[in-house]
């Protein structure tokens, strides 16, 4: 694919003239849960640690390790007070896969004399699932909660899970596919109450939209720069010490940085940006995720009041504001994908994954596998503009019909066939 | 990942895109695949009753590119040749022909299966129509 930028003019192959009067830059970046541009002020940021300020913030006896050390420390300060944390509580990695991976084993580590007993859910990342997968082969019990059609985690579910051998939970605030917002709230106090940790991979919601690990009673969260307009390769964890203190083992040895949890020279440009990607976050946090909602309202309306069997996938209410996740019944999610070429999104359809398999997240809300092949993920983010929400509904609205002339589900549904009730001729996969 | 041209021609030009009569006795409906495994091409055909020869060819396909390409050119692949020589079309040639990547050639193999498959309820229904003639032929 071209990733030359142009400005839009009918440049894809296509029949017909798309109207495009605002001068949109092709192709549209409108899938920022994967990841997202930096924010010009975090580049400006991270600049000078690269050349002038390269000190390796670990020197202790010299300018070029207190500048260094002092730009983390900053960083340290801001991340903290995003999510109402203190900066001691801050511990950087190289980003959320780390993240989770120090905070389940970590966790499950130190606590093994207490009890063998993780508590997760179906709809987590790989990096948590996996990660707990690991650690049923050393011992470990794991309970993989389902999810309510809405992809919320059942409340009553996890009390009934919780024992006395439990020792950790682990829940993600805002998942990446779906954007639903998990109760999280009530899972922490939860916990609180039956004296489990609790950790939250908070990588999608962070900055988006408010977490504060008091009032949430968080203990361990995940963190990472590149979704939140800051750079990949740093990420962080936030660890509770009071009320109480948690303690992890940590998986990288050599040097005891980072209190003894996470050895290893400091990514200090990586970090300065991550600080600087949070504290913007805080600031224009609440205006930005109202106008995210009202851009993705806008997309969501658009294509919906021109199409007929179209369903968002999730939660409508708890959700993160930039995140729309919908299915196209009888078109397939690739083909939708290679129509709208010029505009940057993914799906949830088998074709696009590098397994073969149809999205496990959208499995687990009950969605027909049919359905999961025919969802795309719309994410939006900072530097989207309405203009782009207009051009990307025509786009998508214009593919799926023509895909649908295509499509013979689309002619037999039309037909007044029952599609769950045909005995499919089954193909050599 | 990256489409061949012919792939992206296809799929922007499909080529006999469409439906014949299911209960016309000339044509034939093949429907392969399954919603769940996010592929499913319907082929038909329209076989002059004389000449045993494919006078005309429709397809509908739910699928990604290279399944919408495999099932377009299988229907140009199909006109104007007889029955046999369509049976004879194989699916290797069909990602030679779109360059289809390993991971695309399930689409190929499908598309074959759905010239099979018309070309089987054809028969079946000439076996009905015009018994004696299909044994002869045989």
């Amino acid at each position: 694919m071209s990733t030359d930028v142009k400005t839009a003019t009918p440049t894809s192959q296509h029949n017909g003239q798309h109207p495009n009067p605002n001068g949109i830059k092709l192709p549209i970046y409108m899938d920022n849960h994967a990841t997202t541009p930096m924010d010009p002020r975090v580049l400006e940021e991270m600049l000078p640690y690269f050349m002038e300020k390269f000190g390796n913030s670990a020197s202790r006896n010299h300018p070029f390790g207190w500048v260094a050390e002092e730009a983390v420390e900053l960083s340290r300060e801001r991340i903290a007070k995003l999510i109402g944390a203190s900066a001691k509580e801050i511990i950087f990695t190289s980003g959320a896969t780390e993240s989770d991976n120090l905070a389940i084993k970590g966790v499950a580590e130190m606590y093994r004399e207490k009890g063998n007993h993780i508590i997760t859910a179906v709809t987590e990342h790989k990096a948590v699932l996996d990660t707990c997968k690991h650690l049923e082969k050393y011992g470990f019990r794991v309970t993989y909660l389902p999810v309510q059609k809405d992809g919320l985690v059942d409340l009553d579910d996890l009390k009934r899970a919780i024992d006395d051998k439990t020792i950790l939970v682990t829940i993600m605030a805002a998942n990446n596919e779906i954007g639903v917002l998990q109760p999280i709230a009530e899972i922490g106090k939860l916990c609180r109450e039956r004296g489990v940790v609790f950790h939250t991979d908070a990588v999608q919601a962070i900055g988006k939209v408010p977490v504060d690990v008091n009032k949430m009673s968080i203990d361990v969260a995940s963190i990472t720069g590149h979704k939140l307009y800051g750079p990949k390769g740093a990420g962080a964890l936030y660890v509770r010490r009071k009320n109480p203190r948690v303690q992890l083992v940590p998986l990288i040895d050599g040097g005891g940085h980072e209190r003894g949890m996470r050895s290893g020279t400091l990514n200090v440009p990586g970090i300065a940006g991550l600080g600087k990607a949070c504290a913007i976050a805080q600031e224009e946090m609440p205006l930005e995720s109202v106008r995210m909602a009202a851009m993705r309202d806008r997309l969501k309306h658009s294509i919906m009041s021109r199409l007929d069997e179209v369903y968002v996938n999730g939660s409508e209410e708890h959700r993160l504001p930039g995140n729309l996740n919908i299915s196209f019944a009888y078109v397939e999610g690739e083909s939708l994908l290679m129509g709208i070429n010029d505009i940057a999104v993914s799906s949830g359809s088998a074709c696009t994954s590098a397994t073969l398999e149809p999205s496990y997240v959208l499995k687990a809300l009950g969605t027909g596998d049919d359905l999961a092949h025919s969802s795309i993920r719309f994410g939006i983010g900072r530097f989207n503009t309405e203009a782009e929400i207009d051009y990307v509904a025509d786009r998508v609205v214009e593919t799926v019909s023509r895909l649908r002339e295509l499509s013979p589900l689309y002619e037999m549904a039309k037909e007044g066939v029952d599609l769950k009730s045909v005995k499919w001729a089954a193909e050599a996969h | 990942m990256s489409y061949s041209d012919k792939v992206i021609d296809h799929y922007n030009n499909p080529r006999n895109v469409g439906s014949m009569d299911k209960k016309d006795s000339d044509v034939g409906t093949g429907l392969v695949g399954a919603p769940e495994c996010g592929d499913v091409m319907k082929l038909q055909i329209k076989v002059n009753p004389q000449t045993n020869v494919i006078e005309d060819a429709k397809f509908k396909t739910f699928g990604c590119g290279s399944a919408i390409a495999s099932s377009s050119l299988a229907t140009e692949w199909v006109k104007g040749k007889t029955i046999d020589e369509a049976l004879a079309i194989k699916n290797t040639e069909i990602v030679k022909e779109l360059a289809l990547p390993p991971v695309k050639i399930h689409c190929s193999v499908l598309a074959e299966d759905a010239i099979r498959a018309a070309i089987g309820d054809w028969k079946k229904k000439q076996e009905a129509v015009r018994p004696a003639e299909m044994q002869a032929a045989q």
